[in-house]
């Protein structure tokens, strides 16, 4: 739990721990880092306004060494921080002040992950052009070579993938892959499926494995 | 009388105008206006064209009228000097040689007598006056006393040279001179022609002395080539420096205008150039400080903007972080309240409910306040408002259900699907949606939606209290209520309208009301399909078809530029 402000850090603890979370906290960004090598979270809550290293800064060293799921605290609900945010590596934001319940459904969300233990392999994307994925070994893989994608990355892709050409609207992703019983935000939809263009798409500009349909929201490109 | 003879000037002016009409209707008008249609564009466009249009017209007439003058003076002295110099001639020859001779004729029947006098007179004349020169003398009767044949020395057809006009006034006794010009077997020639009656015992005799003016009139063509050839020069003279004058003056102009319209375009650091002291100079450098000083305050307001939003922007992080600690505490002694005290327990319980209300307040205010500072951002995306509107009255259902207001949905079976801010919509929607359920006092509230080629629109109809006259603008002022004695429901902050408000306006939309007293009301939310675009019209009818047409027609306008429209 990375957050500047003593209060929120320790009535947070009080609500974590009630929960079952095991929280640590660090107040700085500089520390955050090293705070996340030596704890080893399971999940990371990040404010975004920080002293010392930005909370977008924090966010992007963390993506770079793990696909751990993040989640932001930001008090700017502006298209501009959210987005700006998720874009370096977030998976879910809330708002401040925001309701505990909600936020540990969030990360309750976040942590509830290998399920299903079905093998299950998954072909989708034009012909030439495919991506398979294992769902058991959470591997994704193009042309024999493995993708490194996040978790709420591979959730979002399994989930258009096990039903191709059906379209997905952002608020029944929104359901399905980030847990929202309500829909919320669709930005967070549309930056993640950006991030995950950017690593499956052989040209993210013209996708062809994750298409859009105008309007309505997305589906899986099948040959 | 004067109410009269104004109508009449009316009258004429509007005949004036129907003639001007028809003339320009004609084939021929037309045509010449189209051709024409350049040149005049470039008069009225050009200040450099039009100035030295004006000084070659001017200086040519000037200059022309001039040299007129000046040829006509120069060519009378070269004549006159000719003239009184024949007429010395003239006398003198009349005097010296003619008179004395012709005074011996006494009998005037005697022909040949005479002609041969006659003869040996003139032949002494052109003896003594010719002296090189190219002059004619010639002796004619003058009257019908005397009849004999007109001679002259060297011999000519003297009927081209002799005019009877001249002839004439010789007879009456006058001394007389005429230009006269001949063709003699060697060209059209310029002659003077002086005469004089010679009275004589035997009767009158004319005695001309006939002067070619060839000299003369060389000259004149001289003076006359210098004089066009110097005007035309002198005219293109002046053309060629007002033209380079009025460059001086229009260039830095031209410049001025240009600066200026790159400056209004947002390039705020455009400058002009300042060249000497003069006039021109000054205008630079009073452009430039005019600019200088815009720049300045434009970069003043864009600062204060800009701190405005900063200052939103950490009112907003500063106030949530400790709002959302307490949110929190409250949250965990809420859920502890069966533990406690009653009077502990209730005020557990209104510390929750009035949290909620100040986060929801505080959210409206931070909200409208980015309004205020400039900072919202439309975030447009091509969305379908059939299960926008079905979400936003899924999570009214519970709310409905309790005060007993249905919401019955009538949308189109097909998709509507337009470029809108999809948190936006839902928040208006949200907002008029759920002012139906409060104020529907127990009858089903009714939402449209539709769409044409161009706009979208969405129609919340309650049949609850309605608005009184007039309240249809105020329902979107801040923190307004219709009426302060009546309980809330749903603990709207007073802001929920003013931020649809504008939400619409920052689609480019309207919103807006209808109401009255007791027949409910309807609020109509507008928007362009595709974003960016002006609407024109509604696909909804603002006023509900239930309520009687033009009894109460009211509407308050919202769009971008405040423009009226189609109610």
């Amino acid at each position: 739990m990375v957050d500047d402000d003593p209060a929120l850090a320790e009535m947070l603890g009080i609500v974590l721990r009630s929960e079952g979370f095991l929280p640590s906290f660090v107040a700085d960004g500089e520390r955050a880092i090293g705070a996340f090598r030596d704890a080893r979270p399971d999940i990371v809550l990040l404010d975004l306004m920080l002293p010392g290293m930005s909370g977008i800064d924090v966010c992007r060293a963390i993506r770079a060494e793990s696909g751990i799921p993040i989640v932001m605290l930001t008090a700017k609900s502006d298209t501009v921080d959210v987005v700006l945010g998720l874009e370096s590596g977030a998976d879910d934001y809330v708002v401040k002040p925001f309701k505990p319940k909600e936020l540990v459904a969030r990360m309750r969300a976040r942590l509830r992950r290998g399920e299903d233990v079905t093998p299950e392999m998954l072909t989708i994307g034009p012909t030439g052009n495919q991506i398979s994925i294992d769902v058991p070994a959470h591997t994704v893989s193009r042309d024999g070579e493995e993708v490194k994608l996040t978790p709420l990355e591979f959730d979002l892709l399994v989930a258009l993938a096990r039903k191709p050409r059906q379209v997905f609207t952002r608020e029944v992703l929104l359901e399905q892959v980030w847990g929202y019983r309500h829909a919320a935000d669709t930005r967070l939809v549309n930056v993640h499926v950006q991030r995950l263009r950017a690593k499956i798409e052989p040209d993210p500009e013209r996708p062809e494995i994750i298409l859009t349909v105008r309007g309505v929201g997305y589906k899986a490109g099948t040959g | 009388m004067a109410r009269v003879s104004a109508l009449t000037g009316l009258r004429y002016r509007v005949w004036l105008r129907t003639v001007a009409r028809l003339l320009r209707r004609t084939a021929t008008v037309q045509r010449l206006l189209a051709v024409s249609a350049p040149v005049r564009r470039a008069w009225r466009r050009s200040l450099q064209l039009r100035m030295v249009t004006i000084t070659l017209v001017a200086s040519t007439l000037l200059v022309g009228a001039f040299g007129v003058v000046v040829a006509s003076e120069i060519t009378k002295g070269l004549v006159g000097d000719t003239v009184s110099k024949t007429h010395e001639k003239l006398v003198t020859g009349q005097e010296t040689v003619v008179s004395p001779q012709l005074k011996g004729i006494t009998d005037r029947n005697d022909q040949s007598g005479l002609s041969y006098t006659v003869g040996q007179v003139l032949n002494q004349l052109a003896g003594n006056t010719a002296q090189g020169l190219d002059v004619i003398v010639a002796i004619k009767p003058a009257g019908p006393d005397l009849q004999f044949k007109a001679q002259s020395v060297p011999e000519r057809p003297l009927d081209r040279l002799i005019k009877p006009d001249l002839e004439s006034k010789i007879a009456e006794s006058k001394v007389a001179h005429e230009f006269v010009t001949a063709n003699l077997g060697d060209g059209p020639r310029p002659y003077l022609v002086y005469g004089t009656p010679v009275p004589e015992p035997v009767g009158t005799f004319a005695l001309y002395y006939v002067v070619p003016l060839d000299s003369e009139a060389d000259a004149a063509d001289l003076v006359r080539n210098t004089v066009i050839a110097t005007g035309a020069a002198l005219v293109l003279l002046l053309a060629l420096l007002t033209a380079l004058i009025t460059r001086m003056v229009v260039r830095p102009v031209r410049s001025a205008a240009r600066t200026a319209q790159r400056f209004s375009l947002g390039f705020f650091d455009q400058r002009m150039e300042v060249r000497g002291e003069d006039d021109l100079a000054m205008l630079a450098a009073s452009f430039n400080q005019m600019a200088e000083n815009l720049q300045g305050q434009i970069a003043r307001l864009e600062e204060m903007s800009r701190l405005q939003r900063r200052f939103t922007s950490d009112v907003s992080h500063e106030l949530r972080t400790p709002l959302t600690t307490v949110r929190m505490a409250a949250d965990l002694i809420y859920s502890a309240r069966d533990e406690f005290e009653p009077a502990v327990a209730r005020s557990a319980e209104l510390f929750q409910a009035e949290l909620d209300r100040f986060e929801a307040l505080l959210t409206d205010l931070l909200e409208i306040s980015r309004f205020d500072a400039g900072f919202a951002v439309l975030d447009a995306e091509p969305t379908d408002l059939v299960p926008l509107v079905e979400r936003v009255a899924e999570r009214l259902h519970s709310v409905s259900g309790a005060v007993g207001v249905p919401l019955r949905l009538e949308l189109p079976d097909s998709p509507v699907i337009a470029e809108v801010d999809p948190r936006r919509v839902e928040r208006i929607l949200r907002n008029l949606m759920g002012n139906a359920v409060e104020h529907g006092e127990g009858h089903e509230a009714v939402v449209r939606l539709a769409i044409s080629d161009t706009a979208v629109a969405v129609t919340v109809r309650d049949h609850g209290v309605g608005l009184a006259p007039g309240e249809e603008k105020l329902v979107f002022n801040r923190f307004w209520r219709a009426d302060p004695s009546r309980t809330r429901l749903t603990g709207g902050t007073g802001l929920g309208l003013s931020i649809s408000l504008e939400d619409a306006r920052l689609h480019g939309g309207w919103l807006e009301a209808w109401g009255e007293p007791g027949r409910g009301a309807q609020f109509r939310l507008t928007l362009p399909v595709r974003a960016g675009d002006r609407l024109t019209h509604s696909p909804l009818s603002l006023v509900p078809a239930d309520a009687a047409p033009g009894t109460a027609l009211l509407s308050h306008v919202s769009s971008r530029d405040g423009a009226g429209h189609d109610a």
